[in-house]
């Protein structure tokens, strides 16, 4: 779960950490109200979106005058942002963090996350911060320095000195340095994060070190002792279908195509949408039922593949392992009777009670195009949307 | 002649009480497999199909001597499971629970590195040696006996290409679910040579996904050790990127991790890369016979 950023710099800040004075807002009004209280001749408007990019792409500003602050916030609150992570279709902005505005020395860059090759926390670190890091990383990966965490025994003194210094902090401000990168290794663990991203952590010109921008990211694996954390999240990034989704227990993700994907697995999900695509069509999303789908559920899955008006065409891949293809096709049926399927449906089934779930679904009114193999499957349905064409 | 399980292996189903538990237990008792003993805390003294239920796991494997686990015990409490298991002396944990906080695996992963007891999974399909033994909840009746290892990170996509190969008639030594979860157990590499070092296995068939640097390093592993045919697939290349696939695994980070970076690498430690998750079944067989060379 990705946290927005001010609700990552309330909880910077609970743990003494400096963060710009701000506020979120979701109206101008309330900009104007919080640029007002301020009292500060400079303030930042941020766009409050779940993607990086925003500065470049216009959803940042700089603003010195009540009238200023008030002409950005309409002009961004309720618009669509585009940047380089959000896609083509953009992100509607429903909040921005008005913010005081922090003069920079130095823009420095600070994450921790999980190293999966070595299965230890990493903190990296670099004098190089800003909107280039990536710039960085792929040119001169050795200006970004990393340091191992053993899981077990948290982080250490000695270590969280050795990144300050790699930070380019010296004398006192090392130590400041110092606690700072304790503390956030306390809130990556104590609020379960999978990644703490500072981007960039600035020196101001009064050697203060202050957070100008997070990104954070909770393990959704954890989120059942982070329930404080699950009652500030908002779903406004989130698109209808994805919510009914994560409502119903299921995997989607909407894509461009316009072929449905029906599938259990992610691993087998992904492989369904890949041999699509091979085969010269495009799948319209990403849908895994799960380990077992009761009826109900499959026939939400439709409901939530035809909210896509894209689709022209459904591939239904099933490997029934513990789930079994009878109660899959019960639900096809079901689905069938209640979604009213007007686009070609390609019905694939392996597994364990296939021969009887094949029987049920052996009815000339269902016009259910049968295949025997992941191959048969999706040349039937990419014949079957194009002829409809 | 298979890896790690045999039909001699004595397992313990921890979380046996439990529905999964209970409703997995008889398909791999049915299966053939030898469960000796179930441990849930506080159930000690009932039984779960004739099989006697145990509080903890100290208790299970005195009586039972079993050195296997399987643990299908609710993700709060799974990390613990595991360390109980390894503290009590088991050699081999298979856990299948899907959604233990990453943070809990981390400290158990580096636990376990202090240890000789070895983990697969979690968020894994388990372990089957076709004909003989069976811990895990794939459907039992796609394997059948042969001479191709099969690794995967993913549950179902393994259970399509075991299938693909038993059709032509191609059986299996080992199958393994390595689980898709940012901390997992055993890796490929480890998978690799024990699949490598076993007489029975002739060839080897490894099925990956995007995300991470598993595959990359599997193939630098191969190049340098491994002289059984390889054939590969990798899951994903139409997935967008930077979103979530329902794999915690499944996330790609900048330029690493991508289906054609790790296709590349793998091609150049000599594997053999179908494009189509189709294909398989019919690469191996195709390898085993030797009308291409590995």
């Amino acid at each position: 779960m990705k946290l927005y950023e001010y609700q990552a710099k309330e909880i910077l800040h609970k743990y003494n950490i400096n963060v710009p004075k701000g506020e979120a807002a979701t109206n101008v009004d309330e900009v104007a109200k919080i640029y007002s209280k301020s009292g500060a001749k400079k303030c930042v408007i941020k766009a409050q979106v779940l993607a990086g990019g925003r500065g470049k792409g216009g959803g940042v500003k700089i603003v010195e005058t009540l009238d200023e602050a008030k002409a950005f916030a309409s002009k961004l609150i309720g618009s669509c942002l585009i940047t380089a992570q959000t896609g083509k279709k953009g992100i509607q902005v429903n909040r921005v963090l008005v913010a005081e505005a922090i003069d920079i020395k130095k823009e420095l860059y600070l994450a921790i996350s999980i190293d999966r090759s070595t299965s230890k926390i990493t903190i990296m670190s670099s004098t190089e911060g800003g909107t280039e890091i990536e710039e960085v990383s792929a040119k001169a990966p050795h200006k970004i320095l990393k340091e191992q965490i053993n899981p077990l025994l948290g982080i250490r003194n000695f270590q969280a000195h050795q990144i300050a210094l790699n930070l380019g902090l010296a004398g006192s401000l090392a130590t400041k340095g110092s606690s700072l990168i304790k503390n956030l290794f306390k809130i990556f663990i104590e609020k379960d994060c999978s990644l703490l991203e500072i981007n960039p952590l600035v020196l101001t010109p009064d050697n203060e070190i202050v957070v100008l921008d997070i990104k954070m990211d909770i393990d959704d694996n954890a989120i059942f002792r982070q329930k404080e954390l699950l009652e500030t999240k908002e779903i406004t990034d989130v698109s209808r279908a994805e919510k009914m989704a994560s409502e119903a227990g299921l995997s989607y993700i909407g894509l461009d195509g316009n072929i449905g994907c029906l599938v259990n697995g992610a691993g087998l999900a992904m492989a369904t949408m890949d041999i699509i695509k091979l085969y010269g069509g495009t799948p319209a999303n990403f849908l895994d039922v799960g380990g077992d789908a009761p009826i109900e559920k499959v026939t939400t899955a439709f409901e939530i593949i035809f909210t896509d008006p894209h689709v022209a065409g459904v591939l239904v891949n099933i490997f029934g392992g513990i789930m079994k293809c009878d109660i899959v096709a019960e639900g096809i049926i079901h689905a069938i009777k209640k979604v009213d399927i007007k686009v070609p449906l390609v019905v694939r089934l392996e597994g364990t009670n296939v021969e009887i779930a094949r029987k049920k679904l052996d009815d000339p009114k269902l016009n259910i195009i049968f295949a025997d193999s992941m191959k048969d499957a999706s040349e039937k349905i990419i014949k079957a949307v194009n002829n409809k064409k | 002649m298979s890896i790690l399980i045999n039909k001699d292996t004595k397992v313990i189903c921890q979380g046996i009480t439990g529905n999964s538990g209970k409703f997995h237990t008889e398909h791999m008792l049915k299966y053939g497999t030898k469960i000796l003993a179930g441990v849930t805390p506080g159930k000690g003294g009932t039984h779960v199909f004739d099989i006697p239920v145990f509080d903890s796991m100290k208790e299970a494997i005195e009586k039972t001597e079993c050195d296997t686990s399987i643990i299908y015990v609710p993700a709060p409490f799974a990390a613990d499971a595991i360390i109980e298991a390894a503290e009590a002396g088991i050699k081999l944990i298979i856990c299948i629970t899907e959604g233990i906080p990453t943070i809990d695996m981390l400290k158990v992963k580096a636990y376990l590195n202090t240890q000789t007891t070895r983990l697969i999974g979690p968020n894994c399909p388990g372990i089957i040696t076709p004909g003989e033994s069976k811990i895990g909840i794939m459907p039992g009746y796609i394997h059948m006996p042969g001479p191709v290892g099969v690794v995967s990170r993913s549950g179902t996509l393994t259970y399509e290409a075991v299938w693909q190969l038993t059709q032509r008639d191609v059986g299996q030594s080992t199958c393994i679910g390595i689980g898709g979860d940012p901390v997992i157990g055993t890796t490929f590499i480890d998978t690799l040579k024990l699949f490598q070092e076993d007489n029975g296995t002739e060839a080897i068939v490894m099925i990956g996904e995007i995300g991470g640097s598993a595959e990359e390093e599997a193939a630098e592993f191969i190049k340098q050790e491994v002289t059984k045919p390889v054939i590969s697939f990798i899951a994903g290349l139409t997935a967008p990127k930077g979103r979530r696939m329902g794999h915690a695994g499944a996330i790609i980070a900048g330029g690493k991790g991508t289906v054609a970076e790790k296709v590349s690498c793998l091609r150049n430690a000599g594997v053999t890369v179908v494009d189509s998750p189709a294909d398989i079944g019919e690469a191996v067989q195709k390898i085993l016979s030797g009308s291409c060379p590995a």
